[in-house]
């Protein structure tokens, strides 16, 4: 009897927490792929296409599904870190196949009197930042801009130039005092690679 | 006063360097040929201008609009024309240009009407507020946060005291301590419509122990005010501090005062509190007894390469080269020209800036009196840093991470609560300049989470353009669609309808018994009928052409 019981009572509750576990997959089912959105989250946002994607999002469902993490020029060493971090994956160097990493961010400027109002420039703008008709001067919201390069390319009279960020008063900030090496003698060598060039 | 004082951990005692702006009065400057207004001297957005090159101005009038909650008017401080509105440089760290206007005086210096509010006490809260706002009124102790946003707390907050903050706990600096000292009536009165605006529990003005004059010159003024406003009693304390700086930072002051400590991050709003400074409380008082708005204030000039050092009061936009030499500079002693303090004042790269709203001191320097930095040597681990810290932070442990550019770190030993007052840099026995690193990280902080914002905009940018791109093929498929379709149908329309004319066609014949027709013949024949008819139309134009041309 006893053991009849044991067998009943070990199927029942596998049909228990079984039936637990199916209402928990219905009742919390998260669309999407989160993890997609995590890596989305570290991508610089400036949709350039550079890696061989068309925008980040897609860039970030490539990597979900094992393409390589270095591929993002905008984002630089930073981001690959960002990303190796949060995938547990090595840290590599940038593919320099896919551009090299500015050291200043840029924004796009059209000389407008150039400009001939083609529109080929505010289609290839991934994020909507050129303004303009057809026949009409175009010109870049500059605050909008992610300096892409995208619309520099399709410009059939060369009239969009990239130009670095102004600092301003507003988002100057104090740079990092220069650490004092040279107060040791011998660090008052010159470095190895100038010796040996 | 028997109040019981809390006090504050860290803090240091250097040498405070006051007496020497301090043996002549207030003394008044001259009009100088050109005054520079910068349109932004206040945090926030910057103001914008209202008036045009070639304006005629009075003195007093208003020269540019606040833009947004928080920013701040900008007045004319004399009469006379709009020479320029341009970008020049700006009395700031970075040593950038930015928008100015700039003023030719005429020499004659007349008032616009003035507007004041005759009965404070009978004004809502409000109505002064506005006047305040209107009176581009901004903190003048350092910050220059605008004080009208100060004053428009929430309106589920409650405030409990009002501190006035008349520490000036800086070397060197005796601006607030000047004018407590010749215009104490001034600043209470200012205190009095303070309290009438926030209606707080008691309100305290705070002055550091080092100041004996201007304490006694204060409490003469409450005095005064007791035996004066008998009807009327007020809540006026003067709380004398010890010296220690940096006493007289906020939230410092703020826990020396009632044990209370801002919380990380939050305004001292969120524990009840509203702090203003000296200089502050009197320049509301002027916007609203008299009328003026802000447009000059008390600068201390001192230093060793000033022949006469002192308190002189200064329309706003006055260049610092004026002044300096109002004071009697020597430049072949002068190593150094400081806005500000030494403890957290700026260096300056020219005397051409302009004074601004925040200026209260300009320290002119010897070589001896503010040596070079000496190197930084490595860190011992001494601790002093630490001891020293008036926000119970980790200076060492944020020094490495500002170092090695670990940015989230500091985030987490909160860096963002660094008030950067200089006293780990003061007694680092290794001359690591701390503060310089603390500085920088927060700064990059600062751009990291503006770049982010950044980048969230752009992604939601970017998703709302592939919606819009992939509604817009969607439409555009559904109308190929819907076209294709409409054209399906009129064929089999076509089709049935030709179907059904060839049964009755069929049927009539089978009735008639009349010729066989065939569909197909009879449709070559009309369209050979249809050709004829066209060539004859051609030809019998052509007829006629050739009939017009030979007649």
């Amino acid at each position: 009897m006893t053991i009849l019981l044991a067998i009943l009572a070990l199927p029942l509750l596998a049909l228990l927490f079984g039936a637990i576990l199916g209402y928990a997959s219905i009742r919390f089912h998260v669309d999407g792929d989160p993890i997609v959105d995590q890596i989305n989250a570290h991508l610089p946002q400036t949709q350039c296409g550079q890696c061989g994607h068309p925008g980040c999002r897609p860039y970030a469902e490539a990597i979900a599904n094992g393409e390589d993490i270095n591929k993002c020029p905008p984002g630089g060493e930073a981001t690959i870190e960002e990303l190796a971090n949060l995938l547990g994956r090595e840290v590599l160097p940038l593919d320099a196949e896919h551009g090299e990493e500015k050291e200043v961010k840029m924004v796009a400027y059209i000389r407008e009197p150039e400009c001939i109002g083609c529109t080929k420039c505010i289609q290839a703008c991934p994020v909507d930042a050129i303004l303009g008709a057809a026949k009409q001067m175009h010109t870049v919201i500059v605050d909008e801009c992610t300096g892409c390069d995208l619309c520099v390319e399709p410009c059939p009279v060369d009239c969009i130039d990239m130009l670095p960020v102004e600092t301003t008063p507003q988002n100057w900030h104090w740079e990092r005092p220069k650490p004092s090496v040279e107060l040791i003698a011998t660090s008052h060598q010159p470095h190895r690679a100038e010796v040996l060039s | 006063m028997n109040r019981k004082l809390f006090s504050f951990p860290g803090g240091i005692h250097p040498p405070e360097n006051k007496l020497q702006s301090l043996n002549l009065p207030i003394q008044s400057v001259p009009l100088p040929k050109r005054l520079i207004l910068p349109l932004q001297q206040h945090i926030g957005a910057p103001a914008k201008a209202i008036v045009n090159v070639g304006d005629q101005v009075k003195k007093g009038q208003c020269l540019a609009q606040p833009q947004g909650f928080v920013s701040a008017s900008i007045h004319a401080p004399t009469s006379g024309a709009i020479a320029e509105i341009a970008d020049h440089e700006i009395p700031h760290p970075s040593g950038l240009a930015s928008l100015c206007i700039v003023l030719q005086p005429d020499g004659e210096d007349s008032w616009c009407e003035a507007q004041p509010i005759a009965d404070y006490s009978a004004a809502k809260p409000a109505e002064l507020v506005d006047k305040i706002r209107q009176s581009g009124i901004t903190g003048m102790g350092g910050a220059g946060f605008p004080t009208s946003v100060k004053l428009s707390p929430p309106a589920d907050s409650k405030i409990e005291s009002l501190i006035i903050n008349a520490v000036e706990c800086e070397p060197y600096i005796t601006a607030d301590d000047m004018l407590m000292r010749e215009r104490a009536a001034g600043v209470i009165e200012g205190a009095l419509i303070l309290n009438h605006i926030l209606q707080t529990r008691e309100t305290l003005i705070a002055i550091e122990d080092n100041k004996p004059d201007a304490i006694a010159a204060m409490r003469r003024a409450v005095e005064a005010l007791s035996e004066s406003h008998n009807s009327q009693p007020h809540n006026i304390e003067i709380v004398v501090i010890p010296t220690r700086y940096p006493s007289g930072g906020e939230k410092q002051l703020i826990q020396n005062l009632t044990g209370k400590e801002v919380p990380s991050g939050k305004p001292p709003l969120h524990v009840g509190i509203v702090v203003q400074n000296t200089a502050t409380t009197y320049a509301i008082h002027r916007a609203i007894n008299h009328g003026e708005p802000l447009i000059s204030r008390i600068v201390t000039l001192t230093g060793e390469a000033l022949n006469k050092p002192g308190n002189y009061e200064t329309l706003l936009g006055t260049p610092i080269e004026h002044l300096l030499e109002l004071a009697g500079i020597d430049n072949q002693q002068l190593s150094r020209l400081i806005m500000g303090g030494p403890m957290m004042g700026f260096a300056l790269d020219s005397t051409a800036l302009p004074v601004v709203k925040t200026t209260n001191c300009l320290l002119a320097a010897t070589n001896t009196e503010y040596p070079e930095q000496p190197p930084a040597m490595p860190c011992i681990r001494c601790g002093a840093c630490a001891e020293a810290c008036p926000a119970s932070l980790l200076p060492q442990q944020l020094l490495w991470f500002s170092m090695g550019g670990e940015l989230d770190k500091a985030e987490q030993y909160n860096v963002a609560d660094c008030i950067e007052c200089g006293a780990c840099s003061y007694v680092c026995p290794s001359h690591i300049p701390l503060v310089q690193y603390y500085r920088a990280t927060k700064g990059e902080l600062a751009q990291r989470r503006a770049d982010l914002i950044q980048s969230d905009h752009a992604r939601d940018r970017f998703e709302f353009r592939e919606e819009r791109l992939a509604k817009e093929k969607a439409e555009k498929d559904a109308k190929r669609k819907a076209r294709a379709e409409a054209a399906a149908k009129a064929q089999a329309a076509k089709k049935a309808a030709a179907a059904l004319e060839a049964k009755e066609g069929g049927a009539t014949k089978d009735s008639s018994d009349a010729k066989p027709p065939s569909d197909k013949e009879d449709v070559v024949a009309a369209a050979l009928a249809r050709v004829e008819a066209k060539k004859k139309a051609k030809a019998d134009a052509a007829a006629k052409t050739q009939q017009q041309e030979s007649s």
